[in-house]
């Protein structure tokens, strides 16, 4: 076979250094995006959790968090505006992170399209294997998730309700609250192998640190679900409501 | 000890493959899984039949020509915990149980294509070398050793890393088919010597944008690679290539002066 120099850059004697075009969409840059906009989008859902946790001081407090959200920063700016922003944000970090995605899924198919007949798995966790059906799943929940607490439209309380409502009626059926349950679950486990990934493509991960930062996913993922996981299983079971 | 395979037989890159069964006796455990193929060709021979085309070279582990997938592992690395690491030369017989089914298959990834039943075209990797894995440095009489002074910890991290025979299990294990363990490992050895500073930034980008060229896959940092590597080669290598990567799309992004 020829040797392959087509796309080969070199910058290194130019005076002027700019990135080569061929870097910007290199698999690592994709990588690194990926990364960072898990990164974005984790933060928020430690946000989420703690303001979740307050359907435990009431009806009133709970209420008075959601009306809170949407007039931040008033009435400096518009209502909404704080809202609007980190909404924006929020759909360029999954918008960013399922381009990469899907970009590095087909890659990898393009790149061994014909199975092994026999194949035993000898380092993979259950996490790591399921990074990409699960991060359709959560998609698709997120999709629903929104209709259901944010619009109101999937929600039995329907869009005339408050927020406190909506929550208490979706969390007292069972097939809702199941729902809920199997897409944290997914949630843990996308962020357990996640939260690794993500510090090994941004080169923060080397041999001392890999059980730390292993330790750490691990930890991290469990709290997570967890405290996501309160507030519907207390509804369901009657402490709250 | 008697054995029966399961091996692909494919004659060329454009005909299919498929897994052909063959049964071979008194196989010694002491004998190479290379040695029990090199029984199984003059069986195959002897019979008047065409024998299983398969790569090897050295035989010492360390030149990084042999390498199949034995029931269903690189190299059959992970086969059970007492083995150490190795090259498909160096796992013996004794690995294996009497009267046990052996498959035995090619590395599969569409930047290996199949020459012919076991062995592939690995020349992927070494157009990934051309493309940034190495140093210009002035020919003529070795320098003084001690000229140039590398930090101990630089030195034995940059000789770990070069100890990658580019045999290739890691794109056979990945469950993308990414090169990434061996593309990082040549980009760490040069990169933590001084001698590998002037092209540090060009050759890992130069390398990725080769490994990508040639269709392997990106990397997810599933471990499959290192766990499957008969040298050991670390995960860490991994993050530092992207380190590096990351530092030189910084260092690029303005005129450095």
């Amino acid at each position: 076979m020829e040797p392959n120099f087509g796309g080969v850059v070199t910058v290194t004697h130019s005076g002027q250094r700019r990135t080569p075009k061929a870097a910007k969409t290199s698999s690592v840059f994709k990588k690194a995006v990926m990364a960072v906009s898990g990164i974005i989008l984790v933060l928020y859902l430690v946000a989420h959790m703690i303001g979740n946790l307050k359907i435990f001081s009431g009806r009133e407090s709970f209420n008075g968090y959601s009306e809170w959200i949407r007039t931040i920063g008033e009435p400096a700016v518009p209502a909404q505006t704080t809202l609007w922003i980190i909404r924006v944000v929020l759909l360029a970090a999954v918008a960013a992170h399922i381009w990469a995605a899907v970009s590095l899924w087909r890659q990898a198919k393009r790149a061994r399209p014909v199975q092994y007949v026999a194949r035993k798995q000898v380092a993979q966790s259950y996490a790591s294997r399921t990074m990409r059906w699960g991060g359709v799943i959560l998609a698709l929940f997120v999709i629903y998730h929104i209709l259901d607490l944010t619009a109101g439209v999937a929600n039995p309380e329907g869009t005339a309700s408050t927020p406190y409502d909506r929550v208490i009626a979706g969390f007292s059926n069972p097939f809702i609250t199941a729902v809920y349950i199997v897409a944290l679950l997914a949630l843990g486990f996308h962020l357990r192998h996640g939260i690794w990934s993500a510090t090994q493509t941004l080169g923060q991960s080397n041999k001392k640190r890999e059980r730390t930062v292993n330790a750490f996913a691990t930890v991290f993922a469990v709290v997570l679900t967890a405290g996501f996981l309160i507030p519907p299983l207390s509804i369901l079971s009657g402490l709250v409501g | 000890m008697d054995l029966k395979l399961r091996v692909w037989r494919q004659r060329d890159a454009t005909e299919k493959g498929k897994m052909v069964t063959y049964e071979v006796t008194d196989i010694s455990p002491d004998m190479s899984f290379l040695e029990m193929l090199d029984v199984l060709n003059e069986q195959l021979i002897l019979d008047g039949q065409e024998p299983v085309a398969f790569d090897h070279d050295c035989r010492e582990g360390i030149c990084g020509s042999c390498g199949v997938m034995i029931n269903g592992r690189a190299h059959g690395n992970g086969l059970h915990d007492s083995h150490p690491q190795t090259a498909t030369c160096q796992l013996h017989m004794r690995s294996f149980k009497d009267g046990e089914t052996i498959d035995i298959e090619p590395w599969r990834a569409t930047a290996f294509p199949i020459i012919k039943d076991l062995a592939v075209d690995r020349s992927a990797l070494d157009r990934i070398i051309q493309s940034g894995g190495y140093i210009s440095a002035p020919t003529g009489t070795a320098p003084e050793a001690h000229s140039i002074l590398v930090a101990k910890k630089d030195s034995d991290a940059a000789f770990d890393a070069a100890t990658c025979i580019g045999c290739g299990a890691c794109v056979a294990a990945c469950p993308n088919a990414s090169s990434m363990l061996f593309t990082s490992a040549k980009v760490v050895h040069l990169g933590l010597m001084p001698q590998g500073q002037p092209e540090r930034n060009d050759r890992v980008i130069n390398m990725i944008h080769q490994q990508d060229l040639e269709g392997f896959g990106g990397c997810t940092n599933i471990g499959e690679c290192s766990a499957s590597c008969p040298k050991g080669i670390s995960m860490e290598n991994i993050s530092r290539l992207n380190h590096d990567l990351l530092g030189a799309l910084r260092a690029g992004a303005r005129p450095k002066s």
